[in-house]
């Protein structure tokens, strides 16, 4: 579903990936962790083209992207792919002055040009399936963080992608907000539903995905199943942020 | 004592009616040209705010530009027109263009000379707007597969004009004041005609404050629509 190659990215000169080599299988949830400054969260965003990597080949389905050349000379490649992989963002990032449902309805209208009467139809089925029936016309701002994320995810599926990008998902929600953002992207993973989820939740990691990858500055150190990845790692470093997280909790 | 009291002023009763009659006999003799002078300042407003806001936009996105060479052209577009006297720009258009061979009417040089100055000021107030959006609704609408223009469209101008609609209006408000200067390029706008009835009558005081107070109804009529419009741009926070 999802092949990366040789990726890299520098950002005035320093180098933030360094030549990363991942696959993701359809129906696949890919757990990525790491420090803060690994590279993770810049790595997610070059999947989706938010940032530009430096080089290296990614590849989503049957489109595939040549890094080397400028982005907006392959605008509408890029644009097609987007629509292929939907992305939730630590901040949610709803459009604050449409209602709950206009944000979900918003992609398939302008982007897809599907009918109104089917969008809203498909929207409510959505908002009623992360829990958020009856919420169909409350603006963002009433919503609590929970709640707005889980809008950003029905806003996510809308697109019908095939593959869903989280970046920190519950990162900006007060700690009893978090459960029920974490529930519904669990609720997708039962649907077999092909994920890459950034995420800080370590248990939430080891029980949802299927594979964990442990980033740190810059490159992947370790990667595995996820149960045996957390009971024994491998390498050092990777034992150390464990640790560090297991210390803490 | 008593009488002298109530009319305190040096001026005795009969008198005074009698001004306060003349006074109303002018305003009612002048109210026609005056109206007609409050026409002209009400086309000059709206046509200037108009094509400013249509030739800002188009000035907003070019500072907004990837080309350099395109934002900058804007840039000195703004410069120039924010750093020039507006009555040296009327009076360009107006007496230095027909030296060109651009002879021009003064109500459409006029109309021109504020188009191309409010478009100056709108293009700097939504440039502003545009830029205080946060980039996270760029990425949003990109991450759904929006081209630019659709996200300009959906996402960031709807909430840009929240920010952009005080300072809008505003310079709006300013150049309603300011349209009196096309008095200067024979535009018989509301001060011109104030000018023409007080050289007719000498009622110096009482015309340029009849006029005063007509260009104060007309900002605060045209206050009250900005307001009544950013209500309707700002609901989204009011209701649940």
């Amino acid at each position: 579903m999802i092949v990366v190659e040789k990726l890299t990215k520098q950002f005035k000169g320093q180098v933030v990936l360094n030549g990363i080599d991942l696959e993701v299988k359809e129906g696949e949830v890919v757990a990525i962790i790491g420090p803060s400054g690994s590279g993770k969260t810049t790595f997610l965003r070059c999947l989706n083209f938010l940032e530009q990597p430096t080089s290296g080949r990614i590849k989503v389905g049957d489109i595939e992207i040549d890094t080397s050349r400028p982005l907006n000379q392959q605008q509408g490649l890029v644009r097609n792919l987007r629509q292929h992989v939907g992305f939730v963002f630590q901040n949610f990032n709803l459009f604050p002055h449409r209602t709950a449902l206009e944000n979900v309805i918003e992609g398939p209208i302008v982007v897809k040009k599907m009918p109104r009467e089917a969008a809203v139809a498909l929207g409510k089925k959505l908002l009623t399936k992360v829990g958020l029936a009856g919420k169909e016309d409350a603006y963002p701002r009433r919503l609590s963080g929970g709640q707005q994320q889980r809008v950003a995810i029905a806003r996510a599926l809308a697109m019908e992608p095939e593959v869903i990008l989280f970046d920190e998902p519950t990162s900006a929600l007060d700690p009893e907000l978090v459960g029920e953002v974490l529930a519904t992207i669990r609720g997708l993973a039962e649907e077999k539903r092909t994920m890459v989820i950034v995420t800080h939740e370590m248990g939430f990691a080891r029980d949802v995905a299927n594979r964990v990858v442990f980033f740190d500055k810059g490159v992947i150190v370790e990667q595995g199943e996820a149960k045996a990845l957390f009971a024994n790692p491998k390498e050092q470093r990777t034992q150390q942020f464990l640790s560090k997280f297991l210390n803490h909790a | 004592m008593e009488a002298g009291f109530q009319f305190g002023f040096g001026l005795d009763f009969p008198q005074l009616s009698q001004q306060i009659a003349e006074t109303t006999q002018l305003l009612v003799d002048s109210a026609p040209f005056l109206l007609k002078g409050a026409y002209f300042t009400v086309v000059l407003s709206l046509g200037g705010m108009f094509f400013g806001l249509l030739l800002g936009f188009g000035l907003a996105l070019m500072r907004l530009s990837r080309f350099k060479s395109v934002s900058w052209l804007a840039r000195v577009y703004v410069s120039f027109f924010r750093g020039t006297p507006l009555l040296v720009q009327l009076f360009v258009i107006y007496y230095g263009f027909p030296q060109l061979g651009i002879e021009l009417d003064p109500l459409p040089a006029a109309l021109i000379g504020f188009s191309l100055n409010m478009a100056a000021y709108a293009c700097e107030i939504l440039r502003a707007a545009i830029g205080s959006i946060e980039r996270g609704q760029w990425e949003a609408a990109a991450s759904i597969g929006m081209t630019r223009a659709q996200t300009l469209r959906r996402a960031i101008l709807p909430q840009a004009m929240r920010t952009a609609l005080p300072p809008l209006g505003n310079s709006f408000i300013s150049l309603v004041k300011d349209t009196a200067l096309a008095a200067t390029i024979q535009v018989p706008e509301l001060f011109r005609q104030a000018q023409l009835i007080t050289a007719r009558t000498f009622e110096v005081f009482t015309m340029y404050l009849a006029a005063a107070l007509i260009y104060w109804i007309l900002a605060t009529v045209l206050s009250h629509f900005q307001n009544k419009l950013e209500e309707r741009v700002n609901r989204h926070d009011q209701e649940s």
